[in-house]
C-alpha cells in the first residue's frame, strides 16, 4: 500500500476549502494522451477530460500544498484575482473528490 | 454529473467519430496520431466463456464459446499491444469468470506494461488473496465485483452458487487492502429490485467507491428469461427514485451509476454510444465485435483477430462498417433530430424484434411496434414468473424462440 491510500474508510463527504490538501490516489492516472493531443484522466470505468487550468491545478497537487497556496501561485502566475482563482478551483476540486478522482492527502 | 459551475473536467465515454464522411472509411491503419484519434477508448475482453455462476441473465450468447477454442496467452498478450498502438485506454478484462483463464496475470502484466488501464469483471468466488495480490502487483488498476443480491439465499438461487455472499465479502477486503478501487456491480431485475437501497448500502460497507445498479438489458440469456426478470414499471420507478435518494445522501461517498431497462425509458438508448464509435469487444475465440451482442444479428460476418490486425478490423471491417454514422438509416431515424444523440436505438434489438437491424430499435416511441413491445413488458412483469432458464452450455436451447414479439 502507498502513502497516497485512503484511511481507514469513514463514509463521509470530504468538503474541500482553502486549507484541504489534496492528492490524486494511486489509481487515477493523470496522462497525456498523445496520439488525441489532449490530457486525459484515467479512473474506474471513467475517462475525464481536463482542459488547460485543470491540468495546472492538477499537476500542483503534490501532497503537500493546500489548494489556497495553489491559488496564490496561479493568480500571481496568470495574474487574476485570487478570489475569482480560489472559488473556481474549489469547485472544480469538490466535484473530482465528489467523483473519486482525489482525496485528502497525509501531510508529511 | 456536471451539477455545478466546474467546466474544466469534461467526461467523455466516447472518442470522436470513427468516420468523417459517410461511405469512406476513416484513414489507411497505421499507428499515427490520426488513428489514435479514431480509436475506441475502451475494449471488453471476454476472456473465456467459462463460469462457476449460472446467472439467468448472463450478456454471454446463449451460445457459449468452448475453452478449446480460447485465444492463448500470446495471443491475447499481442492483442493488449495492438489495442494500445491503435489509441484505446482502458480494458476490461470480463468472461465468463476471468479468473478462470490460468494465465490472467500474464495478460495483465503486458496490458500495464503498454499503458493500458487495467479493469478486472470478476464474481470473485474463485479468487484467492494470492491471486489478487500477484494481480495487483503485475499492474491491476481496478476491480469491479459482481453481487447478484444482499440477500444470501436469493443471490445463491439467482447464480445457482452456493456460499458466493461469503466470499465476495471477503474479496472486496482484499481489494480495499491491496489500496485498489471498488466497484460493485448489482444486476436488477424482478427477483432483487426489492433491495436496491440495501445493495447501495452494502456498496458503501465495502468500501466501494462506486456501484453499478444495473438493470437487466434483455438479450441474449436476459431475452431467454425476460418474463422472469422484467420488473414492472411500479418496482421500476420506486427503484430510480430510491436510487436518486442514495445519490443524495452519499454524494462524495459512493459514485452510483444506475442502468435502466430501455422498456420503461422515454427513448432508446445510444446503444454503445453509437455502434462501432467508442467500445471493441473481443470474444474468447478472438472474434471481434462492436458491441458484446452483435452476434445475435445473423446477417452479419465478424473478422477474427487470429486474421486481421485490430485496427484494420476496427476501421475496415464489415461489422464495424455495417451501421457506423448515420447512413445506413431509413426513416423514421434519417430526418430524426435525436439521430445522434441515440444513434435510432440498439441495433440488436432492432434485429431480434423485426428482423431488419436497420429498423429503428422499438424501444424508440416512433418505431411501429413499440406499444406492442411496451405491452410484452407490462403483460410479463405481472405474470407469475417461470423458473429460470440457467445459464450453461445447451441450457437455452429449447427457450430460444420463445419471446419475440413478432
Amino acid at each position: 500500500m502507498d502513502e497516497t491510500s485512503e484511511p481507514s474508510r469513514v463514509p463521509t463527504r470530504l468538503m474541500v476549502d482553502g486549507d484541504t490538501v489534496l492528492a490524486l490516489p494511486r489509481h487515477i492516472k493523470l496522462r497525456h494522451d498523445a496520439g488525441r493531443g489532449r490530457w486525459i484522466i484515467l479512473a474506474p470505468e471513467r475517462v475525464f477530460n481536463p482542459d488547460e487550468t485543470a491540468v495546472e491545478v492538477l499537476q500542483r497537487l503534490d501532497g503537500q500544498r493546500s489548494v489556497s497556496e495553489i491559488a496564490e501561485a496561479l493568480s500571481q502566475e496568470y495574474q487574476a484575482p485570487l478570489d475569482v482563482v480560489t472559488t473556481d478551483i474549489v469547485a472544480m476540486l469538490q466535484d473530482l473528490t465528489d467523483k473519486g478522482v482525489l482525496i485528502q492527502a497525509k501531510r508529511g | 454529473m456536471n451539477e455545478i459551475a466546474p467546466t474544466h473536467v469534461t467526461e467523455t465515454a466516447m472518442p470522436d467519430v470513427a468516420r468523417i464522411a459517410d461511405g469512406q472509411p476513416a484513414c489507411e491503419t497505421g499507428p499515427d496520431a490520426a488513428l489514435c484519434a479514431r480509436a475506441p477508448i475502451g475494449m471488453l475482453c471476454e476472456l473465456t466463456h467459462r463460469c462457476p455462476l449460472q446467472c439467468p441473465y448472463c450478456s454471454n450468447p446463449v451460445e457459449l464459446e468452448r475453452a478449446n477454442v480460447e485465444l492463448t496467452t500470446a495471443e491475447w498478450q499481442d492483442v493488449m499491444r495492438q489495442a494500445a498502438q491503435l489509441g484505446v485506454l482502458q480494458i476490461h478484462l470480463s468472461g465468463g469468470e476471468p479468473t478462470a483463464r490460468k494465465d490472467l496475470e500474464e495478460i495483465v502484466r503486458v496490458a500495464a506494461e503498454v499503458g493500458l488501464y487495467t479493469n478486472l469483471i470478476t464474481a470473485g468466488v474463485t479468487l484467492t488473496r494470492e491471486r489478487l495480490a500477484k494481480l495487483v502487483e503485475v499492474g491491476l488498476d481496478h476491480v469491479q465485483l459482481s453481487v447478484q443480491d444482499v440477500d444470501p439465499e436469493n443471490a445463491d438461487r439467482i447464480a445457482a452458487y452456493k456460499g458466493g455472499m461469503k466470499k465476495k465479502i471477503e474479496v472486496a477486503g482484499w481489494v480495499k487492502e491491496a489500496g485498489l478501487p471498488l466497484t460493485i456491480n448489482c444486476p436488477i431485475h424482478r427477483q432483487n429490485i426489492h433491495n436496491v437501497p440495501r445493495m447501495i448500502e452494502f456498496a458503501v460497507e465495502m468500501g466501494a467507491g462506486r456501484v453499478e445498479i444495473a438493470h437487466v438489458q434483455y438479450y441474449a440469456w436476459a431475452l431467454v428469461n425476460r418474463a422472469s426478470l422484467m420488473p414492472t414499471k411500479e418496482a421500476f420507478l420506486k427503484a430510480a427514485k430510491q436510487v436518486e435518494e442514495a445519490r443524495e445522501k452519499y454524494k462524495g461517498v459512493i459514485v452510483i451509476d444506475a442502468i435502466v431497462p430501455d422498456y420503461y425509458a422515454k427513448f432508446p438508448k445510444p446503444c454503445m454510444g453509437g455502434w462501432a464509435r467508442g467500445i471493441v469487444n473481443i470474444t474468447p475465440s478472438g472474434r471481434v465485435l462492436p458491441c458484446h451482442a452483435a452476434e445475435s444479428i445473423k446477417t452479419l460476418a465478424f473478422d477474427n483477430i487470429k486474421d486481421k490486425p485490430l485496427a484494420e478490423i476496427w476501421l475496415n471491417g464489415a461489422a464495424f462498417q455495417a451501421y457506423r454514422g448515420t447512413s445506413w438509416m431509413k426513416e423514421p431515424c434519417r430526418s430524426c433530430p435525436r439521430k445522434e444523440i441515440d444513434y435510432g436505438g440498439c441495433r440488436c434489438q432492432a434485429f431480434a424484434l423485426t428482423g431488419d437491424a436497420t429498423n429503428t430499435d422499438p424501444a424508440c416511441s416512433l418505431s411501429p411496434l413499440h406499444a406492442q413491445w411496451q405491452a410484452v413488458a407490462e403483460v410479463e412483469s405481472h405474470s407469475e414468473p417461470p423458473e429460470f432458464v440457467y445459464r450453461r452450455v445447451g441450457g437455452a436451447a429449447k427457450k430460444l424462440e420463445t419471446h419475440n414479439v413478432s
